[in-house]
């Protein structure tokens, strides 16, 4: 027979912190529901043999933080003008606290960003993950990888030295000779008929606000997308892919649309 | 199928393998060799098979979606006796347009022609500016007394002074001496690469090499540096690109000869004007026949076929 105690002081105390600590958060989810969203995106189901080739894509996301974060903090020190534009950057490599660091970090980071969206989406690829229903999520990636270029492509203009400048000719040049759009889409990007000012004016607002902006949302699609309809299992697993295995057939509708044809309920995410 | 209030799927998603596009790639495989080996034959072979197997391809892959829709007639069922009694009574028609399907389109509609109103000045001031009011610039280049007769110069000026030097061209330039009713003749070359625009080099020795001294003119359009040079043609660092003193492509990949400037002589000064494409000249100096076209990016074919790709180009001067 248990004997019921009173609780010692330690314990109610203990008790009290507890219930003080997670008062933010039960407001919080009281009034917004977030915890509870954050829960089932950290600890929703994954097939049980996900592969290290799958963190690539987390591996980009944060390549691609890593730029934002950087990118803003650049962007307060540099001055997109002709007669500025280099001076600011020596001004952030050589006399900024760490600025070189921030600099080098956006620099290197931009190259390791996009390596990172090719070997992410050679995954993708090899694993076959962007059979149905992932297809439009394979869409939405190769649009991100066209914003990630452009990034990288206006962003080298802005050093404004002379490989910043002949590296956009060239570039430019190279839109140019795209059939029937090609001359427009030149002079729009040069803004006008050679590369002057306002040339960089429009590849910095395209560099820091059009694109990111553009990434973010695609990214937020991007992520959607991989919740809703769960991961790929490797190709060589025994499950078929992106199924949970399911002893009881099950009666409730979730995840995708469709059924798996041999039992089981569908989707890799519930 | 088990009762889960779900349309069943196809058992398999995607099409069955076929072999047609092992054929299919042979023929592309068949014409890229063609194009080296023998462009009219061989590579005619090699399309047609691509053609073949492509169409066949395409008629297997599309077979299912062509196939007639299966008529399907709906289930109907006479209604027991107790069923149609508890049926309510037909509703009366309803309105023609009801009140929240007009709110619905309402909402929408003027959100869209906002929305647009919004944008389109934006999207106007993004993109009109690039194409619109391009005007070009003189460059006066001095004195042409600074031109000795038969003697190249690579000269460089900057085009608008007040932006400063990403304003900055080099030009290759040549007195050719009178012509005729005593009209001067200048050879004035572009250094922009007709491949993708990097700035071409004179090849050949300059400066001390040479034993002349570089001139400076000082003009409305500043200091205008003009370099003596015995080139044997002209390159380009970039991808290798040749050209002879005419500027025709004798190697790589430049799509045509070098631009032009064209010029006039004002007070005695040698002044340039706008720039034009050339796809070739025949003859050297003041008898050269220049095959002249309105300006093009570099890259962009003047003559052949491939001009075609190129119907309409952006207002510029
Ligand atoms: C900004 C760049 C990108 C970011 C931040 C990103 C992020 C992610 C993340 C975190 C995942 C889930 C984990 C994983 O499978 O690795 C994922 C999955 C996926 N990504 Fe990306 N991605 C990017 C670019 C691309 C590109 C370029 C493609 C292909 C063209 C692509 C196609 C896919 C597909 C189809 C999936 C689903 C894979 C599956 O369900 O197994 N993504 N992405
Ligand atoms: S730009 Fe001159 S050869 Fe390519």
């Amino acid at each position: 027979m248990a004997i019921r105690r009173e609780p010692s002081r330690a314990q109610v105390r203990r008790e009290q912190m507890l219930a003080a600590a997670t008062y933010p958060l039960d407001w919080l989810e009281e009034r917004s529901g977030l915890v509870g969203g954050v829960k089932y995106f950290l600890f929703r189901k994954v097939p049980s043999d996900t592969n290290w080739m799958q963190t690539l894509g987390s591996a980009t996301l944060t390549a691609f933080l890593v730029q934002a974060v950087t990118g803003v903090i650049l962007a307060m020190y540099y001055k997109p003008s002709p007669h500025d534009a280099y001076s600011s950057i020596q001004n952030i490599t050589d006399h900024l606290t760490m600025g070189w660091l921030v600099r080098g970090m956006h620099k290197w980071g931009a190259s390791v960003f996009i390596i990172l969206m090719f070997l992410h989406m050679g995954r993708v690829f090899l694993f076959g993950a962007y059979k149905y229903p992932r297809e439009l999520n394979w869409i939405i990636g190769v649009l991100l990888l066209v914003l990630g270029l452009t990034a990288g492509f206006t962003g080298y203009l802005l050093p404004w030295d002379q490989t910043a400048y002949w590296a956009s000719v060239v570039g430019i040049n190279l839109n140019g000779t795209a059939p029937f759009v090609g001359p427009w889409l030149a002079q729009f990007l040069r803004s006008g008929q050679e590369i002057n000012g306002n040339t960089l004016s429009l590849f910095y607002s395209l560099h820091m606000l059009v694109i990111p902006a553009g990434i973010i949302s695609l990214i937020t699609l991007h992520l959607y997308l991989v919740i809703r309809l769960g991961v790929t299992s490797p190709p060589w697993s025994r499950e078929a892919a992106g199924r949970e295995v399911v002893e009881e057939p099950s009666t409730v509708r979730t995840g995708l649309t469709r059924p798996a044809p041999h039992g089981g309920a569908s989707g890799g995410s519930d | 199928m088990r009762e889960e209030g779900m349309t069943p799927g196809p058992p398999e998603h995607g099409p069955s393998p076929t072999i047609w596009p092992l054929g299919f790639a042979v023929g592309i495989a068949v014409a890229l060799v063609g194009l080296i080996v023998d462009p009219m034959v061989i590579a005619s072979i090699g399309a047609v098979i691509a053609i073949v197997f492509g169409f066949l391809w395409a008629r297997d892959a599309t077979s299912e979606m062509r196939r007639a829709a299966p008529t399907v007639t709906a289930e109907v069922r006479e209604a027991t006796p107790a069923e149609a009694a508890a049926m309510p009574e037909a509703k009366p028609a309803p309105e023609k347009m009801q009140r929240s399907r007009f709110l619905e389109g309402a909402t929408l509609g003027l959100g869209g022609i906002i929305g647009g109103l919004v944008t389109l000045p934006v999207a106007g001031f993004a993109l009109l500016p690039s194409f619109l009011g391009q005007k070009g610039h003189k460059v006066d280049m001095g004195p042409v007394d600074a031109y000795p007769i038969g003697k190249w110069f690579i000269s460089t000026f900057t085009v608008d002074p007040s932006e400063g030097e990403v304003s900055r061209r080099t030009a290759f330039v040549r007195n050719n001496g009178a012509v005729g009713n005593n009209v001067p003749s200048f050879t004035i070359i572009s250094n922009r690469c007709a491949h993708l625009g990097c700035p071409v080099q004179a090849n050949g020795p300059t400066g001390a090499i040479l034993g002349e001294k570089n001139v400076t003119e000082h003009t409305v359009n500043g200091a205008i540096l003009l370099r003596p040079v015995v080139p044997a043609g002209f390159g380009c660092p970039c991808h290798g690109g040749q050209y002879d003193t005419e500027g025709n492509r004798t190697a790589g990949p430049p799509v045509r000869a070098l631009d032009r400037y064209s010029f006039e002589i004002d007070n005695g000064h040698l002044v340039l004007l706008s720039t034009f494409s050339v796809s070739h000249v025949v003859g050297v100096g003041a008898q050269a026949k220049i095959y002249k076209y309105k300006l093009s990016g570099p890259g962009q074919h003047v003559d052949g076929p491939e001009q075609w790709f190129y119907p309409l180009e952006p207002p510029h001067h």
